[in-house]
């Protein structure tokens, strides 16, 4: 069964997520940074797997482009 | 320029005209929100302190505006909390704008319980907190204000310390057994200590204009990130009371503070933000520079640092007299077991230990709401303005767009003074929290569950049958540190410490199963809780939460 796109909060302590991730580009170059980026992207995509998933995620992030 | 208040005259002290030293138990120093609190607490505690103040009037401009909920509950305690929550202007809802959209990215409603006494926040002015806290103490036998009395050193010995005064008609000297150094975020007690105070200085400017004006906004906390009247920057806007509206502009690194500080350029911000169509007076202007700061240790030997003395934070979050309020809660009756002789001094140290840990978790929020607010790096404004656009549609988000944590009281449920659960409670409390509160009737007149509690260390007991207080439970009033025990019914029975608890509220919110007792601070705190009343336990309890074991 396909699983379905949560946008509801689930991460604890969000704060806390939020300054770990900033934390992560402390001191690096843009293109660094757009690398570290794109790495998070793609791993955080395979966790997902589903494609249906992915493809809504995909959608949203273009539509205010 | 309006906001100037009251000024408060100079008394030739009498320690000028004779060569006798006075001594007092405690001297403060500072007369502001924090100095005059603790002044109170004193006096409710019964210990004589005299506060000295360098000036002769309250806050010049507004300043502190947002007082919390947990610190108006203090304040409620001394004397003042109705006449601020009459004054103030009470809000509860915030939204955050962003860009050009008109609407808001989304709102938050700061009010978690209904039924209590004390909204979430309340704003008014620093100098009408202060004009009351004055007003209190004038009531009061054992707290005295000195104004326009400069400390200008103090020595320690092992017993106390002597305090050197300087006044416009001469100097002089007096001893005490405890300095309070409440003299503000420039402390020059930590400086005459040679005390450092680490921390950072964010690279940012920020521009405080209060107004007078009036204006059909409501009641809300609004907050802009990169608005068109204020690019690439954040602005906020906050009603106060008699129509004062605090508006708040970030400047940048890179400004010229004489230029931006005049007025026909903070008139140019303000209509660019407001509009044209409306008439508006100056109250205060002021440009300053976020500090996340604080002390290594709050207590050295006799001089204990209260307030931004000890810990400095950024504005947003309104982190710092409301911390400062929660600082003197925690040593009122601390100090006042000590210098009664029923505590042993090490009591101090969990008063350092319990702040401390209060002004990291302060710093801690109030430096993450300024990296979001004042990203330091480009990856930082870009995580930033994508976590803004998600939020508009997408809940998750929301949790993450930090336009300040606002004020919430830390938990101390590491503390020491806590005995820890032996039973199972279904309750957000934990020995360590605050109390919260709930609507009680007391003598059948409709009243508040914390005015009941406080100054002494109080027992909260859940009646199992009728009214009546477990058996012992009055042989605790009798002990050098005294328990009062209330009794918490659903009943409507006459007695003395009886609460009705007519909602059933105060037995859903602290999970009060029949039997149950509840042991509590003179600062409201938890210090213990069981399902049975077991005389033993409480005596242990409040032994461990002053220091006389171990």
């Amino acid at each position: 069964m396909s699983e379905t796109l949560h946008t509801e909060p689930r991460i604890d302590d969000p704060d806390d997520f939020y300054a770990r991730l900033i934390t992560l580009h402390a001191d690096l170059s843009t293109e660094q940074s757009q690398k570290l980026n794109s790495k998070l992207v793609l791993l955080m995509a395979n966790q997902i797997g589903d494609r249906a998933v992915l493809d809504e995620i995909l959608d949203i992030v273009r539509k205010r482009d | 320029m309006r906001g100037v208040r009251h000024t408060y005259p100079f008394t030739r002290p009498a320690e000028l005209d004779t060569d006798e030293r006075t001594h007092v138990p405690v001297i403060i120093v500072g007369a502001g929100p924090i100095g005059l609190a603790m002044g109170l607490d004193l006096d409710l505690q019964g210990i004589p302190n005299i506060i000295l103040d360098d000036d002769n009037k309250v806050s010049i401009g507004s300043r502190a505006i947002c007082w919390a909920k947990r610190a108006l509950e203090v304040v409620d305690r001394l004397g003042c909390g109705e006449r601020m929550l009459e004054k103030g202007v009470t809000w509860n809802l915030g939204k955050v704008f962003f860009g050009d959209e008109k609407e808001p990215v989304y709102g938050f409603n700061m009010l978690e319980e209904e039924d209590q006494q004390f909204p979430g926040f309340i704003n008014l002015q620093q100098y009408y907190a202060e004009e009351y806290l004055i007003d209190e103490i004038d009531k009061r036998e054992l707290t005295g204000i000195r104004w326009e009395n400069e400390v200008t050193n103090v020595d320690q010995s092992t017993d106390g310390a002597t305090v050197s005064v300087s006044t416009p008609q001469g100097d002089y000297k007096i001893d005490c057994d405890y300095v309070i150094a409440a003299d503000g975020a420039h402390s020059p007690l930590r400086k005459m200590l040679g005390q450092d105070f680490g921390g950072e200085t964010f690279q940012d400017h920020f521009l405080i204009a209060d107004i007078k004006m009036k204006a059909e906004f409501p009641a809300e906390r609004w907050f802009w990130f990169d608005p068109p009247f204020n690019r690439g920057q954040s602005a906020l806007l906050h009603k106060q009371p008699d129509d004062v509206w605090r508006l708040d502009f970030q400047l940048g690194w890179d400004i010229d503070r004489e230029e931006e500080r005049k007025a026909e350029n903070v008139s140019r911000r303000i209509r660019a933000m407001l509009g044209d169509d409306f008439e508006f007076d100056f109250e205060w202007v002021s440009i300053y520079t976020f500090q996340c700061r604080r002390m290594d240790r709050f207590v050295h030997d006799r001089i204990i640092f209260a307030g931004d003395a000890a810990h400095l934070v950024s504005p947003f979050g309104a982190r710092g007299a409301n911390s400062g309020l929660q600082d003197v809660d925690n040593l009122g009756w601390k100090l006042a077991l000590i210098l009664k002789g029923k505590a042993p001094a090490s009591l101090l140290e969990s008063y350092n230990d319990e702040r401390v840990k209060a002004a990291r978790e302060n710093i801690l929020n109030s430096t993450r709401a300024t990296d979001f607010i004042t990203p330091k790096s480009e990856a930082s404004r870009i995580f930033r303005d994508a976590t803004l656009e998600l939020a508009d549609e997408h809940e998750f988000a929301r949790r993450f767009v930090n336009s300040g944590r606002l004020s919430v009281p830390t938990i101390l449920d590491d503390s020491s003074l806590n005995t820890a659960d032996s039973d199972s409670f279904d309750s957000k409390l934990v020995p360590g929290s605050p109390a919260t509160d709930a609507p009680v009737k007391v003598s059948g007149q409709d009243s508040w569950f914390l005015k009941s509690i406080g100054t002494d260390f109080t027992g909260v007991y859940f009646a199992k049958e009728g009214a009546s207080a477990p058996d012992g439970a009055d042989e605790l009033e009798q002990d050098d540190i005294p328990v009062k025990t209330l009794v918490v019914s659903d009943m409507d029975v006459a007695g003395n410490g009886l609460l009705l608890d007519h909602k059933g509220l105060l037995k859903q919110r602290l999970d009060g199963q029949p039997g149950t007792y509840y042991l509590f601070r003179p600062d409201q705190h938890v210090v213990a809780r069981w399902r049975d009343f077991d005389l033993q336990a409480v005596r242990d309890a409040v032994a461990r939460a002053t220091m006389q074991t171990g």
